[in-house]
């Protein structure tokens, strides 16, 4: 009897971990196979052999990049600098919005709220032509204002942020009011560093989107010297075209940043996902 | 009398305090979400020149009408269709998949869970740059096809796979996400219900028809919804594949990158946000009658 259940556990447990082994492979190999292109030089991508091992290895691909390719830096720094913005701007506007939308009271609230939840069923392509025409208008186009000021704010999370003050314990806040803590001074001193979870989370989904986007930067950018970084990585494959050892190192430069946080932050990913996933 | 004056100030100032939290959202999404809305409605009325300034002419509906004469329109509503029934059911059945098979008490959950993640950190130019270095004529994947004797495709060029490279992609990069959320769903249903179902001699097939399945119908409905609203919008992948032609042969041409070639190609802004708005309806219309199939009755 005993040998019978640990038998079919045994068989179970092979199957569960064969799935799971084989989806890692899938999800790892594609990977692999660029980082291996990347060390290669041109003869041996040309060849069409399967090595994941390059029998040549050499960094001549990474160091191409930033001898030939001047402006790969800048495009590195203009990601940064307009995801970190975006980022923390996010941050505190969707808070500040979120936190008004829980916890005070002021007249035009539920319409305001009602606005925002209305506002998330808009798909951005209706709005992405005039948001082209507006940003012209400002003479905005080609700058680093243009991509941040439309996304400095984010429904989403206004929506996440409300939801998370809602279940906020009300006793803290009033402590500190009775301290004479303005309502400002209690949002800032008091409720944002408790609220650390849901900013880590709002942080990194945020992040991830401004560093990963494509439309916005397609339609408003076309200085080179203002490109982010996908869009640069799409101008430097129709520069390399077939150089795919080339294509591969700048690719995996731009991965590497994100990578690096995701190793480090992974939990909060994860729970940035539930969070969203959770509202329905 | 001075104590409701006192009342009336208090009331006052928290009026003027949720103003000054809001500021900065009511600006942005009125300059951004609802001004753009409105204008793209004006837009789609009008025939549009943009020549140094902007010039319109009233067309009333004729770039509604002219939708229907279309036929990269009718091609790109097409493709994006396509695209939408075989990713939307795949990615949704595998990450579910995946979700169960790590929730039944494996070992080191959250390893498998780090790797799985991977593509969804990872950005769409890059996923689809790396695959397209697969999808050569003699890169990886046509190697693995040879090795196990089927035929191999030219994924890039022919019109008949160069969808199904890009669907393949999208399933693969964004069922972990999905997953992500069933288990989170999964971890919620108590272990109770399966113990009383175990007692009445239910095998782990019946479990999971009778107790999982029904128990996450709310969260499938959203990631389905999730999936509808994400793949109609497809552009990244269709854009750097086709250098954003849409090729080969309008095999690639989605909605999105339709819109983006009228505006930016012919520069036929008022006729562009027509198709915007037929997106819009579409997914919208698809969203709805998800709801009428899947939704919580």
């Amino acid at each position: 009897m005993k040998k019978l259940t640990l038998s079919r556990s045994f068989w179970l447990n092979s199957l569960l971990y064969s799935v799971l082994s084989l989806y890692a492979v899938i999800t790892l190999i594609p990977f692999l196979w660029a980082l291996s292109a990347s060390f290669k030089p041109l003869a041996e991508i040309v060849s069409g052999e399967i090595n994941f091992i390059p029998r040549h290895f050499t960094l001549d691909n990474y160091r191409q990049i930033f001898l030939e390719e001047p402006l790969f830096l800048r495009w590195l720094w203009n990601s940064v600098a307009i995801a970190v913005s975006i980022t923390l701007l996010n941050l505190v506007f969707n808070s500040l919005a979120g936190y008004a939308l829980a916890r005070l009271q002021f007249r035009g609230k539920r319409f305001w709220f009602l606005l925002i939840l209305a506002v998330l069923a808009v798909p951005a392509q209706v709005t992405l032509i005039p948001t082209f025409l507006i940003l012209k208008t400002f003479g905005w186009l080609n700058s680093y204002q243009g991509m941040i000021v439309p996304g400095m704010v984010n429904a989403t999370f206004i929506f996440m942020m409300r939801q998370f003050f809602l279940n906020f314990p009300k006793e803290l806040e009033e402590a500190a009011t009775l301290d004479g803590l303005g309502r400002f001074g209690v949002f800032w001193h008091i409720v944002l560093p408790l609220a650390k979870p849901a900013l880590a989370a709002q942080a990194i989904l945020v992040f991830m989107g401004s560093w990963n986007n494509f439309l916005l930067p397609v339609v408003i950018l076309f200085d080179p010297e203002m490109f982010t970084l996908p869009l640069g990585l799409n101008t430097f494959k129709g520069q390399y075209i077939s150089y795919w050892n080339s294509i591969m190192a700048a690719s995996m430069i731009f991965t590497l940043p994100v990578l690096a946080i995701y190793a480090f932050f992974n939990r909060y990913f994860i729970q940035g996902v539930t969070f969203t996933g959770g509202k329905n | 009398m001075v104590e409701r004056s006192h009342r009336l100030g208090v009331r006052q100032s928290e009026n003027l305090t949720g103003y000054v939290f809001m500021a900065p959202t009511l600006l942005v999404l009125g300059t951004f979400v609802v001004l753009p809305i409105l204008y793209a409605v004006f837009l789609s009325l009008q025939k549009v020149q943009l020549l140094g300034g902007i010039e319109y002419e009233f067309v009333g509906l004729r770039n509604f009408a002219r939708l229907g004469e279309d036929e990269r329109v009718w091609i790109a509503l097409r493709n994006t269709a396509t695209y939408v029934a075989i990713v939307v059911p795949a990615q949704t059945v595998l990450a579910l998949l995946l979700a169960v098979t790590l929730n039944a008490g494996v070992r080191g959950k959250n390893l498998w869970r780090i790797i799985y993640f991977l593509p969804t950190i990872t950005s769409s130019a890059v996923l689809t740059l790396i695959f397209m270095w697969i999808y050569n004529t003699n890169g990886l994947l046509n190697s693995f096809l040879e090795a196990i004797a089927l035929p191999t495709y030219n994924w890039l060029g022919d019109p008949a796979v160069a969808l199904s490279g890009i669907m393949l992609m999208n399933v693969w990069s964004t069922a972990p996400f999905f997953m992500v959320i069933y288990l989170a769903a999964l971890q919620d249903i108590p272990q109770s219900l399966y113990e009383a179902a175990r007692l009445d001699g239910a095998n782990a097939w019946n479990q999971f028809v009778f107790i999982t399945l029904p128990l996450l119908q709310p969260v499938t409905f959203f990631v389905m919804a999730m999936g509808i609203i994400g793949t109609f919008q497809l552009f990244d992948q269709a854009y750097i594949f086709s250098n954003g032609s849409g090729g080969p042969n309008n095999a690639t041409l989605t909605l999105v990158l339709l819109i983006y070639q009228y505006v930016f190609r012919d520069l036929q802004m008022g006729y562009a946000a027509a198709i915007a708005f037929l997106l819009a309806a579409v997914i919208i219309l698809m969203t709805l009658l998800q709801q009428r199939l899947f939704g919580s009755k």
